[in-house]
């Protein structure tokens, strides 16, 4: 017989139902983003673009420095909650250590992102 | 079979000619029984014309193995008792045919999944129920007897988005068919989000509030990946996963207003 039974304050729904809205919401800004990406990726690669001439397009407009640090928070949002889910379901490692490790993932994402874009724009 | 078979065959909406030929004269039929670990044992059963799977349980009980156990009740689709594991899928087995599901003489039966075993075929549906007490599924009234009857229009949004849920019985086929079920033991589960999707857009209901608390969040309609498989296992082809998501819909407006 399981024991365990739904238990939640009524605070706490709210915080899976914005961590499940966050999820969607960065789904559909990363739908748009990778399709930038690779559709930018074959034109660059097809067009015969060197490495050079990239990275003088990433500085000469604030616009694809942009788009990356856009691209790297949806990312970082959609990512984690994704694997906390993963880890509940698959894992049996749930509640709390998965929030933090969840949150870890996250805040890593974020910055090694984060970090690339600067390397390229600055 | 004798008269429990005809009556079957004259409820049967299929249509099959008359002379079908049989594959062969008996089922090859393979049962769950409890104890000692549990184990499956093979009988064989005579095929008949418009046989359903109830019916071959009841052949066993009555002529092979008297202590085979199982639950059934209208044997029409109506009290939603008899479901079980027939080859690998939750259905009710008194609407079922063993020529849909048995083309090759083959049946192998096992209780619920998702839910603990009592004996045989018969699972402890408990769980399943207080998954629907917790998601507060019973009408909460908020006129008396003395006030006239409410007016509900047949055509408001809120009255078609329930009536298009209202009919589950409560069999369990969608909550032995869900992954999530399997994989979260305290999510609430397909059946109970469903019913309380109907009670949300019950304008009459006065725990609306509440009760969009007890069935969101990650042990209620969150965790609904919309896989889908209740709403594809439904004997009443009702749609849980269009209900879950409604109720995702309406506690993402929530969290937009102030007074919820």
């Amino acid at each position: 017989m399981r024991t365990d039974r739904p238990a939640r304050g009524s605070a706490h729904w709210r915080v899976d139902a914005w961590l499940w809205l966050l999820q969607r919401a960065s789904a559909a800004v990363l739908a748009v983003c990778v399709a930038v990406h690779l559709a930018t990726i074959f034109y660059a690669v097809h067009a015969g673009l060197t490495a050079q001439t990239i990275l003088g397009r990433m500085h000469a407009s604030i616009a694809w420095p942009a788009f990356y640090v856009l691209f790297v928070v949806a990312a970082a949002v959609h990512a984690p909650i994704g694997l906390r889910a993963v880890a509940a379901e698959w894992l049996g490692f749930g509640g709390r250590r998965a929030d933090l490790v969840a949150a870890a993932i996250g805040i890593a994402l974020l910055a090694l992102g984060l970090r690339a874009v600067w390397a390229l724009a600055r | 079979m004798t008269a429990g078979t005809a009556q079957a065959g004259g409820l049967s909406r299929e249509r099959r000619p008359e002379t079908a030929p049989l594959p062969s004269s008996q089922l090859d039929v393979v049962i769950w029984r409890s104890g000692a670990g549990g184990r499956l044992e093979r009988f064989s059963v005579p095929r008949a014309p418009s046989q359903t799977v109830l019916d071959v349980v009841t052949w066993i009980q009555r002529h092979l193995d008297a202590t085979l156990a199982y639950r059934f009740a209208c044997r029409v689709g109506m009290c939603g008792s008899c479901a079980m594991t027939v080859n690998g899928v939750a259905r009710w087995t008194c609407r079922t045919h063993v020529d849909r599901v048995a083309p090759a003489g083959r049946l192998e039966l096992r209780p619920l999944a998702n839910l603990p075993v009592i004996r045989d075929l018969v699972c402890d549906m408990r769980e399943f129920f207080d998954k629907w007490t917790a998601a507060k599924g019973a009408f909460v009234p908020t006129a008396t007897r003395r006030d006239p009857p409410a007016r509900v229009p047949p055509a408001s949004r809120e009255r078609r988005h329930a009536d298009a849920a209202i009919e589950c019985i409560g069999c369990g086929v969608c909550y032995a068919s869900c992954d999530i079920v399997a994989w979260r033991p305290a999510y609430l589960g397909p059946a109970a989000l469903n019913r309380a999707w109907t009670l949300e857009n019950d304008v009459r209901d006065g725990a609306r509030v509440a009760r969009l608390a007890a069935v969101a969040g990650d042990a209620g309609c969150h965790a609904c990946h919309s896989q889908a498989s209740c709403t594809e296992r439904c004997p009443k082809h009702l749609a849980p996963t269009a209900s879950i998501a409604g109720l995702k819909r309406l506690a993402s407006r929530s969290l937009f207003e102030r007074d919820r």
